[in-house]
C-alpha cells in the first residue's frame, strides 16, 4: 500500500519536470541568498568583535554558509536532472543516481532545519559572550597606552553613542570602574588623593560617565560629571532625568539589534526549508512514476507516482534489515558447519519428459 | 563648407546603424544612471537641509534629473530612427521630425556639460551658504523649548559627531555664542551673575564646547569646559592637544564633502556627456547618408555623410533666423508701411 499515490499521464509527468526544473533553479538563488545572508552575519558579528568573550558563536554564519553552499550544488544539480527528465531515454543515465540524490537532499533538508533552529538559540550564547566581553572592554577603558587594548576606548565610545546606549546594564556600571587613566590624575590634589584612599583597592571611583553616553535628544547640556548629587546642578533631579544620558544598557542593545538580524534570517532559512522540502517532494513524485512507466514498457502511457513503495512501517522495517545484512556479509553459516559444498535435500520434483517416466536404472548385471 | 564629410559605402551604413541601435541603448541606460546620480545628490543635500540658508545648490541635482529623463527620451527615438533607417520605406517619415529632434537634443547635451560645470562653480555658493546656516545654528542651540528651532540642538550634536567637526570655523566658535539655556542656569550663584554682568551683552558665555565636539580618539577622557584654561585640568595643555576635540570646522568638513560628492558624480555625467554626443553625431552622420540614398533605386550605392551642410557659424544663423525674423518682424513692417506711407503722401501734391 503505497503512502500518497498519484496518477501521472506523460503530459503530467512532462509538465512536473518542467515545473521542477525552473523550481531547483529557484532554489539555487534561495541557496545563493542563505550563503549571502551567513556571510551578513558573519560581518556583523566580526563588527562588534572587541566587545565579544570567546564564545563558540561563530558556528551559526559558518553553517549558513555551508548550507547555502550545498543548497546551490544540489539544486543545481537537481535542475540537470530534471531538464532531463522530460525525455525518457535520458532518464536512463540519471535512474540510478536519483535515489541517493533524494536521499541525500532528504537529509540535507534536516540541515537546513537545524540552521534554522540554531538561530533562534543562538541568543543565549550570545549573552554571556556580550555580558563578559563589554564588562572586559570597560574595565580597560582607560588602558589607552596599553599595547593591544589602547583602541578600546575608541571602541567602546563608538559603540555607545552608534547603539545608544550606556555601560553594560547601565550607566551605573560605570560608577564602579575606574574609567580615568591614573597618568591624568593630579596625585597632588587632596580631593583625588582622599579618593583614592576611601576606595579599598585604592581605585579613583567617582560618579560620572563618559561623554559618550550623553543623549543626543536631550534639551539641556549633558550633565556627565556628579551624576548622583542633585545640589551640584541647578533644576536637576537625577531620580527622574531620563533624557540626559542614554538609559539603556549596551548589552541589552546589542542583544537587540542581533536577536532582530537572526529572527528575520532565521525566517528567511524556514521558508528556504520549506521550499526546498517542497521541491524534494516534487522530485520523488517525478522518480517514482518514471521507474514506473520503464517498468510497464511504454513510454506514453499512465504511471503511478508515490512518496513510499511501501507503507511506512514497511518501508522502515526493510531498510533495517538492508542496514542488519550489511554487516553480516562475512558472517559464517552455523547449519552447515562451515561446508558451503554440502548436500542440502532438494525440495524440487525432477521432471522426466512429457509423461513423466524415469529411466530405466542401468543394472551392472544386465 | 561642409563640417566633417565622410564616404559610407553600403556596408559601411549597415554597421553604423547597428552600432548605433546598440549605443543608444547604453545611452539610455547611461541617462537613467545620470537620473539617480541626480536623486543622489539631491537626497544628501536635502539630509542637512536645516544647516543650509538657501536652497541654491539645488540647481545642479535638478538639472541633472531633467537632462537624464530627457536623454531616455532622446536616446528612445535614436534607437527607433536608426532601426527604420536602413529601410528605406520607413526612413522618409521621420523626415521632418529630425530637424527639430536634434536642435532638443544639442539643447539637453549641452545642458549636460553645464551642469557638470556648474557643480564646480558653485561651491562658494555654498560655502556661504553653509556659513550662514550653521552660525544660525550654533545661535539657536540652546533654544530647545522654542517651536520651530527645538531639533536645532539634536541636528548640531548629529552633525558633528558625524563629520567629526567642531563650530563653523572651528571650536572657537562656542565661545562667542551663549548655547546653555538661561533655564538650566543658577541665577543665584554668585560664579553665574559675574559672568553675565562681565558680558556686554549679558550672555552667559563660557570656554566649553557640547559633548558632541569630543573626539573619541583621544586617549584621555573628554575636557569640554576650562579648555583655554591649562591649569584647570592636570597634564594639559591647549595649544598642543590636538586630539581632545575636533579641531576641524563643521564648513570645512561639508563642503568638502559635498565637493568630493560632487567631483565622482561630474566624472560620471562627463562620460555620460561624450557617449551621448557620440550617440548624436552618430545618428547625425548616419541621417545624412540615408538622405542621399533616398529616391535612388539602387540603394546600395556609396553616399556621402556630413555633420553639418554649411559651416558652423552660418548653420547656427540658420536656426537662429526664424527666431530672430518673429521678433524682428514688426519691426521690419513698420518701417515698410512707414516708408510705403511717406511715398505716399507726396505724390498727390
Amino acid at each position: 500500500m503505497a503512502v500518497l499515490r498519484v496518477k501521472f499521464t506523460k503530459t503530467k509527468r512532462d509538465k512536473l519536470a518542467q515545473v521542477l526544473w525552473i523550481l531547483n533553479w529557484i532554489s539555487v538563488v534561495t541557496g545563493a541568498i542563505l550563503f549571502s545572508l551567513g556571510l551578513f552575519l558573519k560581518v556583523e558579528l566580526h563588527k562588534q568583535g572587541e566587545v565579544m568573550a570567546e564564545r563558540d558563536i561563530q558556528y551559526v554564519p559558518n553553517m549558513l554558509i555551508a548550507v547555502g553552499l550545498i543548497a546551490c550544488a544540489i539544486n543545481f544539480l537537481g535542475g540537470k536532472i530534471c531538464y532531463d527528465c522530460v525525455d525518457t531515454t535520458k532518464f536512463l543515465r540519471w535512474k540510478l543516481i536519483m535515489l541517493p540524490y533524494i536521499i541525500c537532499t532528504f537529509f540535507f533538508t534536516f540541515c537546513v532545519l537545524v540552521g534554522a533552529l540554531m538561530c533562534y538559540c543562538m541568543h543565549w550564547e550570545l549573552e554571556e559572550s556580550l555580558n563578559l566581553g563589554l564588562t572586559e572592554a570597560m574595565r580597560f577603558y582607560k588602558d589607552t597606552d596599553t599595547p593591544g587594548r589602547c583602541f578600546l576606548k575608541r571602541t567602546v565610545d563608538m559603540l555607545q553613542m552608534q547603539f545608544q546606549c550606556c555601560g553594560n546594564n547601565g550607566y551605573k556600571d560605570w560608577f564602579q570602574i575606574q574609567w580615568i587613566s591614573n597618568r591624568y590624575l593630579d596625585m597632588s590634589q587632596k580631593e583625588v588623593v582622599d579618593r583614592i584612599r576611601s576606595n579599598v583597592n585604592g581605585k579613583y571611583l567617582l560618579d560620572g560617565v563618559p561623554f559618550s553616553c550623553c543623549n543626543i535628544n536631550s534639551p539641556r547640556p549633558c550633565i556627565q560629571q556628579q551624576i548622583t548629587n542633585d545640589s551640584a546642578h541647578f533644576n536637576y533631579e537625577h531620580q527622574t532625568e531620563e533624557l540626559n544620558l542614554w538609559m539603556k544598557g549596551c548589552r541589552q542593545a546589542l542583544l537587540e539589534y542581533y536577536t532582530h538580524i537572526m529572527q528575520s534570517i532565521g525566517l528567511t532559512v524556514l521558508i528556504t526549508w520549506l521550499f526546498e522540502l517542497s521541491v524534494l517532494t516534487g522530485v520523488r513524485y517525478l522518480q517514482t512514476s518514471l521507474e514506473n512507466v520503464l517498468r510497464q514498457g511504454d513510454p506514453n502511457s499512465e504511471s503511478d507516482g508515490y512518496l513510499l513503495e511501501n507503507s511506512f512501517m514497511e518501508t522502515a522495517r526493510m531498510n533495517l534489515n538492508i542496514i542488519k545484512s550489511l554487516g553480516k556479509g562475512n558472517q559464517i553459516d552455523t547449519a552447515t558447519n562451515g561446508d558451503p559444498n554440502i548436500n542440502v535435500p532438494s525440495t524440487s520434483k525432477a521432471h522426466y519428459g512429457p509423461d513423466n517416466v524415469p529411466p530405466k536404472q542401468i543394472t551392472e548385471d544386465s | 563648407m561642409v563640417v566633417m564629410k565622410m564616404k559610407f559605402p553600403f556596408q559601411k551604413r549597415v554597421k553604423l546603424a547597428q552600432g548605433l541601435w546598440l549605443l543608444s541603448w547604453c545611452a539610455t541606460v547611461a541617462g537613467a544612471t545620470t537620473f539617480t546620480l541626480g536623486c543622489i545628490l539631491k537626497t544628501e543635500l536635502r539630509r542637512r537641509a536645516e544647516v543650509m540658508d538657501n536652497q541654491d545648490i539645488h540647481i545642479v541635482p535638478n538639472t541633472l534629473m531633467i537632462v537624464g529623463l530627457a536623454s531616455l527620451g532622446i536616446n528612445y527615438f535614436a534607437s527607433k530612427i536608426c532601426q527604420d533607417a536602413l529601410d528605406a520605406g520607413r526612413f522618409p517619415r521621420w523626415k521632418n521630425f529630425l530637424k527639430p529632434y536634434f536642435a532638443v537634443s544639442c539643447f539637453f547635451t549641452v545642458l549636460m556639460l553645464l551642469a557638470v560645470i556648474m557643480s564646480y562653480a558653485m561651491k562658494g555658493s555654498l560655502e556661504s551658504s553653509l556659513k550662514a546656516g550653521l552660525r544660525n545654528g550654533i545661535r539657536f542651540y540652546k533654544d530647545t523649548d522654542t517651536p520651530g528651532r527645538c531639533f536645532q540642538k539634536q541636528n548640531i550634536d548629529r552633525l558633528q559627531m558625524e563629520f567629526q567637526c567642531c563650530g563653523n570655523n572651528d571650536f572657537r566658535d562656542w565661545f562667542e555664542v551663549q548655547w546653555i539655556s538661561n533655564r538650566y542656569l543658577d541665577f543665584s550663584s554668585k560664579e553665574v551673575k559675574d559672568r553675565i554682568k562681565s558680558n556686554v551683552d549679558g550672555r552667559y558665555l563660557v570656554d566649553g564646547v557640547p559633548f558632541s565636539c569630543c573626539n573619541p580618539s583621544s586617549p584621555r577622557p573628554c575636557i569640554q569646559y576650562q579648555l583655554t584654561n591649562n591649569s584647570a585640568h592636570y597634564n594639559y595643555d591647549y595649544q598642543t592637544e590636538e586630539l581632545n576635540i575636533y579641531l576641524r570646522g563643521c564648513r570645512e568638513a561639508l563642503v568638502n564633502y559635498y565637493m568630493g560628492l560632487m567631483n565622482t558624480i561630474g566624472a560620471g555625467v562627463l562620460s555620460i556627456f561624450l557617449l551621448q554626443g557620440s550617440v548624436l553625431v552618430s545618428l547625425r552622420l548616419l541621417q545624412t547618408a540615408m538622405e542621399a540614398v533616398a529616391g535612388k533605386e539602387n540603394t546600395e550605392i556609396e553616399t556621402e555623410g556630413y555633420l553639418l551642410e554649411k559651416g558652423v557659424k552660418e548653420t547656427i544663423m540658420e536656426y537662429l533666423n526664424p527666431v530672430l525674423k518673429f521678433f524682428l518682424l514688426k519691426n521690419q513692417v513698420e518701417e515698410g508701411s512707414a516708408a510705403a506711407t511717406t511715398a505716399a503722401t507726396p505724390t498727390p501734391t
